[in-house]
């Protein structure tokens, strides 16, 4: 405060030059506030940033991987590792799109089911009538603290043609897959069983990164299918503590409101609880679309991209072109592609998911501690929202609901 | 809301278990990346020779390293053997930065790439014992006509029989197939119930015999063409669709083993197309199976199988190239090889110890007797992605289009040769 009285400037510039002043307390706290980030700033420098930075110029070099990719032989390419990728039309870009399409219907079948799964876990679990609570938290959370490799080999056993799962099915007198052999798509086989095995001309002809139509058309394979399982049998645990932790931080009043309000359970779930927990649904949403994009570790030491590359993954295929075949460039490029896939799709999630200001007219209503039950209460069709302005019904106050 | 407490101290135990959990898989994981660089950055730096090898068991990693031991006594000059769990991706680390192992094996496929970027020290020409390789051998392993690295030993296939079965089906010595008509013949009556004639792995490395049994070659002879698309591999692949369609032939992918070794071992097959890795496999996992070796069948162009082979590489960057090379040249020699094969029962390289080999194996002379007539497999530079995509077709070759296969794999060859050339 110091700062402030010595200072000859009018009031404005002194709170705006206040914190910067070099021998004031701010500054100083200033100063060894950066002081005690730097080491996570170097680590982080070293580690993270200085990699990524040469990721990225081997994605536009040419380096066969041999010495430093900042030697003077190596040669700047420009864009031509992701031209070829993307638009060569070879056998890099088929491989790409299989691993786009493989990836795809990976995402879009873990993200929904894994978070749909791990939020009704947790609201099972959450439960206080339910005897042996902590059990049960321990056993769905279980797969998550088990070494993916070791789940990975477990599922292996499991899905083998001769496995567990196909012993269970034949109880069942069904003739189960050869699970991590198969490479059918699940689609093809819906719409074979439909009678259509052969592509339509137009969905043969035309196509995107460099595979036709209808193998975009394909679905996940029967082995992807068992990767999907997987990964939403390991990942839901995490998630569910992730909801749990917010279901907790719940008032029970708020519900008790809603019950006064004569919601039933299913309202109160889906007009009360649901909305409440938003952010949580957006950090879960947002962690499984990293996730399921990076999907690696279980290609690795499952299938390694088979059967006919029906489990390649651009990670996977990121590796594989670096390491296994010398195309550092490409590697690298497939890696910056994902990544900007990723980003991508955040921020479009972000969007749909955000906290929205304007609330229709219709369902209008104050920000108040009471609103959730008000708001159930007007969207249910009881009675309009209590206290919106320029509805202009004669509703009745909440304190005559209650 | 009382129970919260009780509630929140064991879901901060859960947590902190699954942190701690997490967390030591990290330090296991990191600190088995800081063990390979610790120790290839303590023997890169002059004196000391590193080798890093892949190893098919201990078997191979013992008589390594006592044949490398017995050289160090020669020579005065230490030498330590490394076991990589993941070679390919170990070398390319190594080759990045700058500081690799000085001695390693170089699988054939790997082998244009590395040459390419100019990580193999050529020291063909240092070799004393240069012609005495099979020439298909070198023909492998040099680039602009000169020897890059010596090969090391090298495989063939051939087919492996059930003697048990091969009796019960009511065979005798004189029903060995020789021609692809007696192969359909034998392999349909040694299908019963529970098992199939012939069960193989649905690979280029496999399905690839019948192709050269065609008289079907990858590439022209100077590796500038793809010559896929040719009648002769039509033929070839024509047939072995016939074969899995049959019935009496099937992959092992499709009898849910992994391999052929492990189809064949398992009884779900009488017949298989293997290399002689497959024996140290039946010794193993399969004591109590009979069984016996014999050539590949003969197609319309004759017999043809393929060959295998791994070479010894010198690192450019290695600061220790002459003992690198005098230690290849002692590893190599027909006594030292012989010794190897005894081991772990891999053939020998140089012709010189073709009869050696016979004597210690002489069931498995079909194996080496092979050599004749075994053709290369694909080892040009980007030729591994092409490959992978031929394999991913063949495993639908039974409803596939084998003109289709081959068109596309000819197109994606052609690309990747094109691309070296320019």
């Amino acid at each position: 405060m110091s700062a402030a009285v010595t200072s000859p400037a009018s009031a404005p510039v002194r709170r705006r030059r206040r914190p910067h002043g070099p021998g004031s307390a701010r500054g100083r706290a200033a100063a060894s506030g950066w002081l005690f980030l730097a080491p996570m700033l170097v680590i982080l420098g070293l580690f993270l940033v200085v990699p990524v930075l040469m990721a990225l110029w081997v994605s536009m070099s040419d380096w066969t991987g041999r010495g430093s990719p900042l030697s003077s032989d190596v040669s700047f390419v420009g864009v031509e590792n992701y031209r070829s990728l993307l638009l060569g039309g070879g056998l890099a870009t088929q491989d790409f799109g299989t691993a786009m399409r493989n990836n795809a219907y990976y995402v879009l079948l873990v993200v929904p089911l894994q978070t749909a799964l791990a939020l009704f876990l947790a609201t099972m679990v959450n439960r206080r009538a339910l005897r042996g609570r902590g059990f049960f938290r321990t056993a769905f959370y279980f797969p998550s603290v088990t070494s993916s490799v070791a789940i990975t080999v477990l599922w292996l056993f499991l899905f083998s043609a001769s496995g567990t799962i196909n012993a269970i099915l034949a109880r069942l007198s069904i003739s189960g897959p050869n699970w991590f052999n198969d490479p059918r798509g699940v689609l093809h086989l819906l719409l074979g069983a439909a009678g259509l095995d052969t592509a339509p001309e137009s969905l043969a002809q035309h196509g995107f990164l460099g595979i036709p139509l209808w193998e975009w058309l394909a679905g996940p394979s029967v082995a992807m299918s068992a990767l999907i399982l997987l990964a939403i049998f390991t990942t839901s645990g995490t998630f569910m503590l992730l909801f749990l932790a917010a279901l907790q931080a719940i008032s029970s009043e708020v519900e008790e409101a809603a019950v006064m309000d004569g919601a039933t359970a299913w309202q109160r779930f889906r007009r009360v609880t649901l909305p409440m927990l938003r952010p949580t649904v957006f950090t879960v949403v947002t962690l499984g679309l990293i996730g399921t994009w990076q999907v690696f570790d279980q290609i690795y030491t499952g299938t390694q991209g088979g059967p006919a590359k029906t489990t390649i993954t651009p990670a996977y295929l990121s590796y594989s072109a670096a390491f296994q075949n010398n195309q550092w460039g490409r590697g690298a490029a497939i890696a910056f592609v994902l990544f900007a896939i990723i980003v991508l799709l955040t921020v479009l999630q972000r969007l749909v998911l955000r906290e929205r200001d304007t609330v229709p007219r219709r369902k209008r209503f104050y920000r108040t501690p009471a609103a959730p039950p008000a708001a159930l209460a007007g969207t249910a069709g009881t009675a309009p929202a209590a206290g919106a302005p320029g509805t202009g019904t004669a509703s009745p106050t909440e304190g005559d609901h209650r | 809301m009382h129970s919260t407490p009780t509630r929140g101290r064991r879901l901060l135990a859960s947590t902190a278990v699954g942190v701690a959990g997490v967390l030591a898989l990290a330090a296991c994981g990191g600190s088995g990346f800081d063990d390979s660089g610790d120790e290839e950055t303590a023997s890169g730096g002059g004196g000391p020779l590193s080798i890093l090898i892949g190893s098919s068991g201990d078997a191979e990693t013992d008589a390594v390293k006592a044949a490398v031991a017995d050289w160090s006594e020669q020579s005065g000059v230490e030498a330590t053997v490394q076991v990589a769990s993941d070679l390919t991706q170990e070398l390319s680390q190594g080759f990045a930065s700058g500081d690799p192992a000085d001695v390693f094996y170089v699988s054939a496929d790997q082998f244009r790439t590395y040459a390419a970027n100019g990580s193999l020290y050529p020291y063909g020409d240092q070799l004393d014992n240069a012609d005495d390789f099979y020439p298909s051998l070198v023909d492998q392993f040099s680039t602009d006509g000169q020897l890059v690295c010596a090969p090391k030993d090298f495989s063939t296939l051939a087919l492996i029989i059930n003697t048990a079965a091969w009796e019960a089906a009511g065979l005798t010595d004189d029903d060995v197939p020789t021609t692809w008509d007696e192969l359909t013949d034998v392999a349909g009556r040694l299908t019963t119930g529970d098992q199939v004639g012939l069960g193989f792995s649905g690979e280029y490395a496999r399905v690839g015999a019948f192709l050269a049994q065609a008289g079907g070659t990858m590439t022209n002879a100077d590796g500038t063409e793809a010559t896929v698309d040719s009648s002769e591999n039509l033929e070839g692949l024509t047939y072995v669709q016939q074969l899995l369609a049959s019935g009496s032939a099937a992959y092992a992918a499709d009898l849910g083993t992994g391999w052929g070794g492990e189809a064949f071992g398992t009884g779900a097959a009488a017949m298989t197309i293997e290399g002689n890795w497959i024996t140290g496999a039946m010794t193993n996992d399969y004591p109590d199976v009979d069984y016996r070796v014999v050539e590949l069948p003969a197609g319309p162009a004759g017999q043809g199988t393929l060959q295998f082979t791994n070479c010894w590489g010198v690192a450019a960057d290695s600061d220790n190239q002459s003992d690198a090379v005098d230690l290849v040249q002692h590893l190599t020699s027909t006594d030292q090889q012989l010794a190897f094969s005894e081991a772990f029962g891999v053939m020998p390289s140089v012709q010189s110890a073709a009869d050696g080999w016979k004597e210690l194996y002489p069931e498995m002379t079909a194996f080496i007797d092979s050599a004749d007539f075994a053709q290369n497999v694909v080892n040009a530079q980007g030729a591994a992605d092409v490959i992978t995509d031929f394999n991913a077709q063949l495993e639908s070759l039974k409803t596939g289009d084998p003109a289709a296969i081959l068109a596309s794999v000819q197109t994606n060859l052609q690309a990747v040769l094109d691309e070296n050339a320019s």
